[in-house]
């Protein structure tokens, strides 16, 4: 073997939730990096642009900045995206003003 | 003019927009800045950045997330990008694509790590290596607006040759009101330089940067381990998270 | 397709004929991760082997060392494409640790330090085809591998290979594990292509 680390260094090989925007997009119409959700393991409230992402490996894994618990994972197959969001108990989407309408019972 | 981009609104749904390369500078011995043609860009902001795809003859594809260093000159965007070592997409981009070329292109991508030029907050940016790609593209932004935010760069190289847009630097702080550069220099000082080689601490942060009482908007960006770092300083010195921005590029800034 | 870029080939030698569809060969070993490493000192390190009834049969990293092991050498094929041919590895061979253990399962659930898990028929550990190792081409096997210890399953992708293994928890129904629950296929036959749920 020709590599090694240190084995008091940790391996700095994620990157920051900002990369999920390309990925994301082929999903979603909104840009969900801007998004605010919480870790269902911890609790931490955060942007998903400051999560850790791995995308290094056979999917892309986003990661708790804080306890490190998986917040979200994205497969792309050939015909399919797969998307795991089941360690986040939200994603908080800021949304355009002029698209609200207030919800209420649907009018007869 | 450049049109602005709504973050968040999809231009092109799932979208890979076909661009030509219509221009290369060298930036260092490694790095390179690529102009692309890109019908219809509908405009990015300043730190956003776009994913290049290339596909092979038998349909293989990579693609990679890279910075735009510059804002939109109508259909032209500007991407610089570092040499990899051993790189899968780096090298074709700098050796193998040619003037005329076509390249795929989404974008722009990303709504976090971006300054907002009606953000009056004070500016730190602070770039390690190829790190200062989306800084630039803010300090460029702001000399194109005639704004007079208050910016501070914070630029850590391992020598003066691999300064990124070293001449246009030079030439912003002269003319730029209100931005200051700092240098820090981990391998090999210039010889006019008082200061050793080291790696970015918090005195540097401290000087450099701006007191956490006037709630500046911290940009950090670089290799992962780099922007951890910086990040920790900022936290130790009073800045509170959520005023850090980072945009992280792996081990080595891949 | 996209607009092909002339020359551009990535990072892939042409295809070998003794290569699964789709793969192409590597000389260097590619390190893919889904997490932070899992740091495991030796001295807290422990196999833990369960079965369906929940009986346990437990092994420290010395005792596990203190069993008779084996030096495979494989081919190894990984979803993301990539191929190492010839790899050398010390280990123990499953079928050692599942010998005298009482069991009428069908399916093992491998897990990991670090939360890592993957599913499997339990016949793919038997027979001399699964080994826990500790050593790759003569050394002590690098963290960012796997070390101290991965699960060698070399005829199925590198994925049903866990790193850092810490046990395996045999069952009567099978249980996906980490990328068989996000679309990965179940099995992962790389002769067959399996990639994903539904190859």
């Amino acid at each position: 073997m020709t590599e090694q680390l240190h084995p008091e260094q940790p391996r700095m090989d994620y990157v920051d939730g900002n990369m999920l925007a390309g990925p994301l997009q082929e999903v979603f119409a909104v840009d969900l990096t801007t998004a605010t959700g919480r870790c269902a393991s911890c609790g931490q409230t955060g942007p998903v642009a400051a999560l850790r992402v791995y995308s290094n490996a056979p999917g892309v894994v986003a990661r708790c900045p804080s306890c490190t618990e998986v917040m979200l994972r994205l497969v792309r197959t050939p015909d399919s995206a797969w998307l795991d969001l089941r360690g986040s108990t939200f994603l908080q989407i800021p949304m355009p003003a002029e698209s609200f309408t207030t919800p209420g019972p649907v009018a007869m | 003019m450049a049109r602005t981009a709504i973050p968040g609104r999809l231009t092109k749904r799932a979208g890979w927009w076909v661009a030509r390369l219509v221009d290369r500078r060298e930036e260092t011995a490694t790095a390179c800045t690529l102009v692309l043609e890109v019908p219809d860009w509908p405009g990015h902001l300043p730190g956003q950045h776009v994913d290049l795809r290339l596909t092979a003859e038998d349909g293989y594809q990579a693609a990679r997330s890279y910075s735009v260093s510059a804002p939109a000159d109508g259909e032209r965007i500007e991407v610089t990008v570092q040499r990899v070592p051993d790189g899968e997409v780096s090298p074709y981009l700098i050796e193998g694509l040619s003037i005329g070329d076509q390249i795929e292109v989404k974008g722009p991508l990303g709504g976090y790590f971006v300054w907002r030029m009606t953000d009056p907050a004070p500016v730190l940016l602070v770039g390690g290596g190829s790190g200062i790609a989306p800084l630039m593209a803010m300090i460029r932004a702001r000399r194109a607006a005639g704004s007079r935010v208050p910016f501070r760069l914070i630029y850590s190289v391992r020598t003066e040759r691999d300064i990124y847009f070293a001449d246009e630097l030079r030439r912003r702080v002269r003319e730029d009101q209100g931005l200051d550069v700092a240098y820090v220099y981990t391998r090999e000082v210039p010889e006019i330089s008082p200061a050793q080689a080291h790696r970015i601490g918090v005195a540097d942060v401290n000087s450099h940067g701006w007191p956490p009482q006037l709630e500046p908007t911290n940009f950090v960006c670089g290799p992962t381990g780099f922007v951890e770092a910086v990040s920790d300083i900022l936290v130790a010195l009073g800045h509170e998270p959520r005023r850090i921005k980072t945009e992280r590029f792996g081990p080595t800034g891949a | 397709m996209g607009i092909v870029s002339p020359g551009f080939q990535g990072r892939r030698r042409p295809a070998e004929p003794n290569l699964p569809p789709g793969q192409y060969l590597t000389e260097d070993f590619p390190v893919l991760s889904a997490g932070p490493t899992p740091r495991v000192s030796l001295t807290d390190w422990e196999f833990v082997l369960s079965t369906e009834t929940g009986a346990e049969s437990r092994w420290s990293w010395d005792e596990m060392w203190a069993l008779p092991t084996e030096t495979p050498t494989v081919d190894i094929h990984c979803v993301t494409h990539w191929s190492k041919l010839g790899t050398n590895w010390r280990g123990v061979s499953v079928d050692t640790l599942l010998d005298g253990v009482d069991t009428a399962a069908d399916y093992a659930l491998v897990h990991s330090y670090g939360g890592y898990t993957t599913n499997l028929p339990l016949d793919d550990l038997r027979d001399g085809q699964a080994w826990i190792v500790h050593q790759y081409d003569g050394a002590d096997l690098p963290a960012e591998h796997g070390g101290p210890a991965r699960l060698l399953v070399p005829h199925l992708y590198f994925w049903k290979s866990a790193k850092w293994v810490r046990g395996i928890r045999l069952g009567l129904t099978d249980e996906p594990g980490f990328w068989e629950t996000a679309g990965y296929h179940d099995y992962g036959d790389p002769w067959r292509e399996q990639r994903y749920q539904g190859d």
